[in-house]
C-alpha cells in the first residue's frame, strides 16, 4: 500500500474522493450554521425595527473600541489560521504548530476581551433580569437589546471556545507529524470553521456596537 | 476541488491587510454622523466585503469547485430570503393592516 493509500478509508474510490466528500460535507455543515445564527440576525432586525430607539441607546452602551479590538484580533488569528492551512499544504510541521498555537491564542485573546465586557455589563446593572437598570422610557426594550446581545456574542463564544477545542487537538497531532500535504484535511475543515466565525462576528460588531450610534 | 492550488502565502497578507483597513474604516466611520442611513449603509457594506474576502481567499472558495459555489451561496441565498421574507411582512404591515400592527407598543 502506498503512502497516499494509508489514508483512504475503504468506502472510497481513492483519497481525491475522500477529500472532496469532507470538504463538501463541511460546507454543508457551515450553511446550517449560516441558518442557525441567521435566525438570531433575522429577529435581531425586527426588534430594532420596532424599538429603533431603545436599540441605538442601549447599543452605544457598547464600548466600540473594544469591539473594533477584538474584531482585530479575530482577523489575525484568522490570518494565522489561513497561514497554518498553508504550512500544512506545503508540508512544513514546525510552522503548522506554532501558526495553530497562535491562533489558539488570539481566540483566547479574543474571548478575555469578551469576558472583560460581560465583566462590566454585569457591574452596570445591563444584563437582563431583576437586576436590570436603564433610562426608565426605554427599560424594556433595552433589556430586549441586552437579550440579544448576551444569546448572539454568547453564542458566537461557545462556537469560539469550540475552535480552539478543534485547535488544541490539532496542534497535538500536527507535532506528532500526522499530516503531510497530501492528507491534511482536519486541519482544513477547522480552518472552514475558524473563518465562518470569523465571519459571523465581523457581521455582529457592525449590527450590535455600530448600527445605534448614529439614527 | 481536490486538485486545488496552494494560495500563496502574499495572497494572504494583502487579504489580511485589507480586512484590517475595513475593520479601522468602519470603527474611524462610526465616530462621524453622516446621516444615519449613511452610516449604517457604509457599515453593513464594509461587513459584506469583509465577509467576502474571507469567504473567497481564506476559504478558498475562490479556488474551489461549482459545486463548492453552489453550497457556500445557498447558505447565504436562504439568509436573503428569510430576512428579506420577514422584514417584508414587518416594514408593510402598518401600512396594509394598521390594527394588527400593534406590536410595535411597548413590550411586556
Amino acid at each position: 500500500m502506498s503512502k497516499v493509500e494509508v489514508f483512504r478509508q475503504h468506502h472510497f474510490v481513492d483519497v481525491d474522493q475522500q477529500h472532496d466528500a469532507s470538504w463538501l460535507g463541511m460546507w454543508v455543515f457551515l450553511t446550517t450554521e449560516v441558518m442557525f445564527f441567521g435566525g438570531m440576525f433575522a429577529c435581531y432586525f425586527v426588534y430594532r425595527h420596532w424599538y429603533l430607539q431603545a436599540f441605538a441607546s442601549a447599543s452605544n452602551q457598547l464600548d466600540v473600541v473594544l469591539g473594533g479590538i477584538n474584531t482585530a484580533v479575530l482577523i489575525c488569528s484568522s490570518f494565522t489560521m489561513a497561514l497554518a492551512v498553508h504550512s500544512a499544504e506545503t508540508g512544513r510541521r514546525k510552522p503548522l504548530v506554532v501558526f495553530l498555537l497562535l491562533t489558539i491564542v488570539l481566540g483566547l485573546v479574543f474571548l478575555g476581551i469578551k469576558f472583560y465586557e460581560y465583566h462590566t455589563k454585569f457591574v452596570e446593572h445591563l444584563v437582563p433580569g431583576s437586576s436590570f437598570r436603564f433610562e426608565e422610557s426605554l427599560a424594556r426594550p433595552a433589556e430586549i437589546f441586552f437579550s440579544f446581545y448576551f444569546a448572539m456574542t454568547g453564542m458566537h463564544a461557545v462556537h469560539m471556545i469550540i475552535g480552539v477545542g478543534l485547535l488544541t487537538a490539532l496542534s497535538f497531532r500536527a507535532r506528532q507529524d500526522r499530516f503531510s500535504p497530501i492528507y491534511h484535511t482536519p486541519v482544513e475543515l477547522t480552518g472552514l470553521y475558524w473563518h465562518f466565525v470569523d465571519i459571523v462576528w465581523i457581521f455582529l460588531f457592525p449590527l450590535l456596537y455600530l448600527l445605534g450610534r448614529h439614527l | 476541488m481536490s486538485s486545488k492550488p496552494v494560495v500563496p502565502v502574499s495572497t494572504y497578507a494583502v487579504v489580511f491587510t485589507l480586512l484590517l483597513a475595513l475593520t479601522a474604516l468602519t470603527t474611524a466611520v462610526s465616530f462621524f454622523d453622516l446621516g444615519g442611513g449613511l452610516n449604517n449603509m457604509a457599515a453593513i457594506t464594509i461587513a459584506v466585503c469583509k465577509a467576502l474576502l474571507v469567504i473567497l481567499y481564506f476559504m478558498h472558495v475562490r479556488y474551489s469547485d461549482k459545486l463548492t459555489w453552489v453550497f457556500a451561496a445557498a447558505g447565504f441565498f436562504w439568509l436573503l430570503i428569510l430576512i428579506g421574507g420577514t422584514m417584508d411582512d414587518v416594514l408593510t404591515r402598518p401600512l396594509l393592516s394598521p390594527e394588527t400592527a400593534s406590536t410595535q407598543s411597548e413590550p411586556r
